[in-house]
């Protein structure tokens, strides 16, 4: 689905990322991980766009998109959360959803004008859809709040929902377990499963809290000083040898 | 004063507030609703104000021509001019954009700043163009000569007149605007005001939308320079500093409500009468402090900034909470 393929990424002096390569099969539910600085955060903006590679190429289902801009990364259907939420503050939580849906009639403004029959049935449409959303994660109390003051673990849900609107094939979450507490981290993960399994939306997704890794991702990758340096089922990384030195820096062994 | 003198100037204040309103909806468009930080206003005011007067004024002919040396003049109808004046300030909006909208906020702030003190100073300066610091005069007013000839309507009362022209224009743009604002388009603009990055990352087109803001709000400043042109009947570069054209319309602003516009109307009302207001109060200051007159407003209008920062930072109406209504009724 997704193939990464000899990316370098370098800022000043430091290789982020250097040479790696992995892949991402359909229907996974991958997970990333690696020490602090070992460049997963930095390829994932790669490949959504943030930031051009300075070498190497990302296919996406047969499709070079290496140094598209975001927008476009979009619209091939990826769409990535951050690990430091980005949620449109001073707009609700509805229409924090309502945004995502891509190339609507209503985003050209003479269609506002001349157009706003058909504008407003798709925004009824739209919203629609938005409240089903908020309902599966359980957010629809919340939706004529102000996105900004949800609290941590609901903004994380919350992207969970943009990224529903988005109707994506693959999505890159950013650490979506950092700050949540276990009641709300058992619906995150469940949710991420119900997705994968009913929407066939595959997930590749950073995380440091190795239960949830281990418990939710098949295959793990590990990243390490800007390379893959492992893969496989999580019952085998975790007895891997390197991935013990890479993280414990080898001396407790 | 009589009555009739204080109901002419209450007209005169009502019709230079509105025609301010309009360029505080314009701001509200561009800073509002999309954060793009424009502070030479004062340029499309300037832009929209000559635009009018070249398309409106005939070219000067015999005698005349050797005093005022003024290019070029269609001597075409008000309405005309207005829509000359959009025009033209939405290209030079498009091009300022060009190079600027793809940088930092920071960024479009200089150059917008730059670019409206260069027109001022380039008309000032130019003797080809527009008369230099001279300046246009004999700017038609519309329905003037119609009303005058058909219904015996003194000079004197025209002024109502144009208060109704300039409010039904307000209006009308009070229209559009709310329809983009409160549709997807507005969405999305609000969404690149809170967070570009995300915005992008949501499959939209940040520049586009910067873009068509920035050269929206810069066309409904054009309409507001020129029904200010139109209601003095002459202009002159010296009209358009930034005290005028740019800072008192940002006070406007954030007194009436960013991202509002109903607060970006009643803000310029406010903030006008205040202004005018302290004009009054002024002329009863003791003899040695009258001479200082005008600074004591300019401190008077900044020190109710603060004041309005502090104590109600949204502007008397705020944004509203809900803001995309354009739907369906039933299926709401």
């Amino acid at each position: 689905m997704l193939e990464v393929r000899h990316i370098n990424k370098s800022f000043g002096g430091i290789m982020a990322v250097y040479d790696c390569s992995l892949n991402v099969e359909k229907g996974s539910i991958t997970g990333l991980i690696g020490p602090n600085g070992a460049g997963k955060t930095t390829l994932f903006n790669v490949i959504t766009g943030h930031y051009k590679p300075d070498r190497g190429e990302i296919f996406f289902q047969g499709h070079d998109i290496s140094g598209l801009p975001p927008n476009k990364i979009f619209q091939k259907k990826i769409y990535r959360t951050f690990q430091i939420t980005r949620e449109f503050a001073q707009m609700t939580v509805l229409e924090n959803l309502m945004l995502m849906p891509e190339a609507q009639t209503g985003e050209k403004i003479w269609n506002t004008w001349f157009r706003p029959g058909s504008v407003r049935r798709q925004e009824g449409e739209i919203e629609k859809k938005a409240l089903e959303v908020l309902e599966f994660v359980e957010l629809v109390d919340l939706k004529d709040e102000y996105a900004g003051s949800l609290s941590g673990g609901q903004k994380k849900l919350l992207e969970l929902a943009r990224s529903m609107m988005a109707e994506p094939e693959m999505v890159l979450l950013d650490e979506p377990g950092a700050g949540v507490n276990p009641t709300l981290m058992g619906k995150l993960t469940n949710n991420i499963r119900k997705l994968r399994d009913e929407k066939k939306i595959t997930f590749l997704l950073i995380e440091h809290d190795m239960d949830l890794v281990m418990s939710l991702c098949d295959p793990v990758i590990v990243m390490s000083e800007g390379r893959k340096l492992a893969e496989g089922p999580p019952e085998t990384i975790q007895k891997d040898e390197r991935v013990l030195e890479a993280y414990l820096g080898g001396q407790y062994r | 004063m009589e009555i009739g003198g204080i109901i002419a100037y209450l007209v005169s204040l009502a019709i230079a507030a509105g025609i301010y309103a309009i360029f505080c909806m314009g701001l509200n468009i561009q800073w509002g609703y999309t954060g793009l930080f424009n502070i030479g206003i004062a340029g499309f005011f300037c832009i929209g104000a000559y635009t009018t007067a070249m398309i409106t004024t005939p070219a000067p002919t015999g005698v005349y021509a050797k005093y005022v040396h003024q290019l070029f003049g269609f001597n075409m109808p008000f309405i005309f001019g207005l829509l000359g004046a959009a025009v033209i300030c939405g290209i030079v909006a498009f091009l300022i954009g060009i190079p600027t909208l793809k940088l930092g906020e920071d960024y479009l702030a200089i150059a917008t700043l730059g670019i409206a003190e260069t027109f001022r100073l380039v008309f000032n300066n130019e003797k080809w163009l527009a008369n230099g610091a001279r300046g246009l005069t004999g700017l038609p007013q519309p329905l003037q000569k119609l009303l005058e000839d058909w219904f015996d309507l003194a000079p004197r009362y025209y002024n109502y007149i144009y208060l109704i022209i300039v409010i039904i224009i307000m209006v009308l743009i009070y229209m559009l605007i709310e329809r983009a604002i409160r549709s997807p388009w507005g969405r999305v603009l609000r969404a690149v005001r809170e967070d570009e990055v995300s915005a992008a990352m949501s499959g939209k087109d940040i520049f586009r939308f910067k873009m068509q803001s920035l050269v929206f709000g810069a066309m409904v400043m054009g309409v507001g320079g020129a029904l200010f042109a139109h209601y003095t009947k002459a202009i002159s570069p010296g009209m358009f500093t930034p005290l005028y054209g740019t800072f008192i319309i940002w006070v406007m602003l954030i007194a009436g409500g960013s991202g509002n516009n109903k607060g970006a109307i009643l803000g310029a009302y406010v903030i006008w009468t205040v202004w005018i207001g302290t004009q009054l109060l002024t002329n009863l200051l003791p003899y040695t402090l009258k001479a200082r007159g005008p600074y004591i407003r300019f401190l008077v209008i900044g020190v109710l900034l603060e004041v309005i920062l502090i104590w109600r930072p949204q502007g008397l109406l705020g944004e509203e909470k809900k803001v995309s209504t354009m739907r369906d009724k039933d299926s709401t």
